[in-house]
């Protein structure tokens, strides 16, 4: 895989998260699964909009946080802290009366922008390798198939944690790691969609004019991939955040004093007895989070699989 | 069916090799060689090389891995980098702790899980379908040790009716064993139950439109005993399925739950093996949850055969 090939997945997959998966300008009828119906059936799935919309919501808060934050992430005020809302701090202060809903909005760019690199590397590294494992097969397939067994083979966050022993603590290393660790699951769910993909006629077709196995793979077989992948991508994206969490929380992600969903918790933990309400906002922050972007999944999920079912 | 365990447990032989390797290699990204990591602050340039010398760094690397991996089949996988306590040692006094965790955990989610889901399933539709999804769906969003830490604020903190921290063995009293698990096994619980409820309400309602269901109910046998006798039977391979998957995830989910709860499980100690840069319990730690997780799965796939003779001819 090129480059320039890695890059137009991206771009599609960016594209297709909100529902609306570029098209290819193709001349031949080939079958193709998405299209303006899964469009029109996720639009009326409920939760799937109110997914979308909070998500969005919750996008737009996090990526100003710098214009519409009431505080720094980091601003001090020592006179003024564990307090509960008032009318200056509406969530009232930390340990070291840090204003909890600007950490909020500050640690949310944290977190979801960690999260997403996490499933970014994932996709890079196991949407090309599915691609191809699935559609050459032989030894390829066999030992691509059993690098992820062996990836697969321990639970993730005992595997990113034990990189970040060897590694050192950090975000961006736990990023990365955790990316590695994910990018069997997107690797196995490709592979597997491609592999029915190959089945079909219209690859035979394809073959048969003799069509360069690259321009297959992205003309005819990448589009009919996609529901496959974006559904797992969303179910990959809320692991990750939580992953992010879990490892912020245990220290080894964000280092203080950046704010992280996971790092506030971390600290809240610490203050239970005193201010119990700090650990309640991110929790629900999360919780919220991770619903929806399950609830995008399943909506996908249903929108692509009727439009599969009748074809 | 020997002969089907013997085969599988041959086929886990290279992958254990590989799994080994890629454990060993983890030393191989440690910035400036894991000498560096364990000689402390401005180490002499002796001192450094006094460790090399006696972890035999200065050998190739696929000679260290060697010894190591021989050592390991001999059954040393091991001396701590911290308290020079055998890495096995370490591991088999946590063990209890995490497995009573975890096999805590697996109950609530099975019992739990399995009335959900069977409900749900049993009526299609119905308010109860229709709460129990819900439930799922919160507890599928609901980050595990956020719960946890709700639980400690409300019956700990503020109640005071559970302890927050601690352990106590099973043989020391099974009273005090259960209510210093039983948050932590609680918190652990929630994905676990929402998949056995899922799982468990998608089977039962697909296995409630075959025939023999038709059968079973025009032959005049009584609603709960077609449910028990013929839809829990087939039904069950999704729900191991979920448990093979969940069991995965709920190792790495321990990790947290044992430091958030202070309990002196495998969890605890691999987190304090990767803080403190440990690494020969750390890779130790690795080896045994990849042992344990490849054999989950071999239950789970074996498991099939019990609850679906089809799957048995294969």
């Amino acid at each position: 895989m090129t480059r320039s090939e890695s890059v137009d997945v991206r771009k599609k997959v960016g594209a297709g998260a909100d529902g609306a998966p570029a098209e290819d300008g193709d001349d031949l009828a080939v079958p193709v699964a998405h299209g303006r119906g899964v469009v029109r059936r996720f639009r009326s799935n409920r939760s799937a909009v109110v997914g979308v919309v909070l998500l969005l919501l919750i996008i737009v808060v996090t990526a100003a946080a710098p214009l519409i934050a009431p505080y720094g992430p980091a601003q001090v005020d020592i006179s003024d802290r564990l307090s509960g809302p008032t009318p200056g701090h509406w969530l009232g202060t930390d340990t070291l009366g840090r204003d909890t809903l600007s950490r909020l909005m500050y640690g949310g760019r944290v977190s979801l922008a960690a999260g997403g690199l996490a499933v970014l590397i994932a996709t890079v590294i196991g949407l090309p390798l599915g691609l191809v494992s699935g559609y050459f097969g032989g030894v390829v397939d066999w030992f691509l198939d059993r690098a992820a067994d062996v990836l697969m083979s321990f639970p993730a966050i005992v595997l990113t944690i034990a990189i970040i022993a060897a590694v050192g603590p950090g975000l961006t290393t736990a990023m990365v790691s955790l990316g590695i660790v994910y990018a069997p699951r997107m690797f196995r769910v490709v592979r597997g969609s491609t592999l029915e993909v190959r089945r079909e006629v219209y690859i035979e077709a394809s073959t048969s004019i003799g069509s360069p196995s690259l321009l297959i793979l992205r003309k005819r077989v990448l589009p009919n991939i996609m529901p496959a992948a974006l559904v797992q991508l969303s179910f990959l994206l809320a692991s990750a955040l939580l992953a992010e969490v879990t490892i912020s929380l245990l220290g080894l992600g964000a280092l203080p004093p950046t704010a992280s969903w996971g790092s506030m918790l971390g600290q809240a933990f610490q203050e239970m007895r005193s201010q119990p309400w700090l650990a309640v906002y991110p929790g629900i922050a999360i919780a919220i989070a991770t619903l929806c972007f399950n609830l995008v999944g399943d909506g996908l999920r249903d929108a692509f699989g009727r439009e599969q079912r009748k074809a | 069916m020997l002969r089907l365990l013997c085969v599988r447990l041959l086929a886990m032989v290279p992958l254990l090799v590989i799994v080994s390797f890629l454990i060993y290699s983890l030393i191989a990204l440690v910035p400036g060689g894991p000498e560096v990591a364990l000689a402390g602050s401005n180490p002499t340039p002796e001192r450094i090389a006094q460790i090399r010398a006696e972890l035999g760094l200065d050998d190739p690397f696929l000679v260290q891995y060697w010894h190591w991996l021989t050592d390991v089949l001999h059954g040393d996988l091991g001396t701590s980098f911290v308290d020079h306590q055998s890495v096995w040692s370490a591991v088999v006094a946590g063990f209890p702790v995490t497995l009573s965790l975890v096999g805590l955990t697996l109950l609530i989610a099975a019992v739990v899980g399995l009335a959900l889901g069977l409900a749900a399933g049993l009526r299609p539709g119905s308010w109860l379908d229709r709460l129990s999804t819900v439930t799922a769906s919160a507890f599928m969003a609901l980050p595990y040790f956020w719960v946890g830490m709700m639980l400690v604020l409300v019956f700990a903190i503020e109640m005071r009716a559970l302890p927050a921290v601690g352990y106590v063995p099973f043989s020391d009293g099974p009273v005090e064993w259960l209510q210093h698990l039983i948050l932590p096994a609680v918190s652990l619980a929630t994905v676990p139950t929402a998949v056995v409820a899922r799982q468990t309400r998608a089977a039962v309602t697909s296995v409630m439109q075959e025939d023999y269901i038709r059968t079973a109910k025009a032959k005049g046998l009584r609603p709960r005993r077609v449910a028990v006798k013929h839809v829990m039977k087939n039904a069950a391979v999704p729900v191991v399925t979920a448990f093979g998957v969940e069991a995965n995830r709920l190792i790495g989910a321990t990790v947290v739950i044992e430091q958030l709860f202070a309990l002196p499980g495998v969890g605890k100690l691999a987190y304090f093996s990767v803080f403190s840069r440990d690494f020969p319990m750390v890779q130790g730690i690795l080896l045994i949850t990849a042992v344990l997780i490849m054999l989950v799965n071999l239950a789970v796939d074996l498991s099939y055969g019990y609850f679906n003779p089809k799957v048995r001819m294969s």
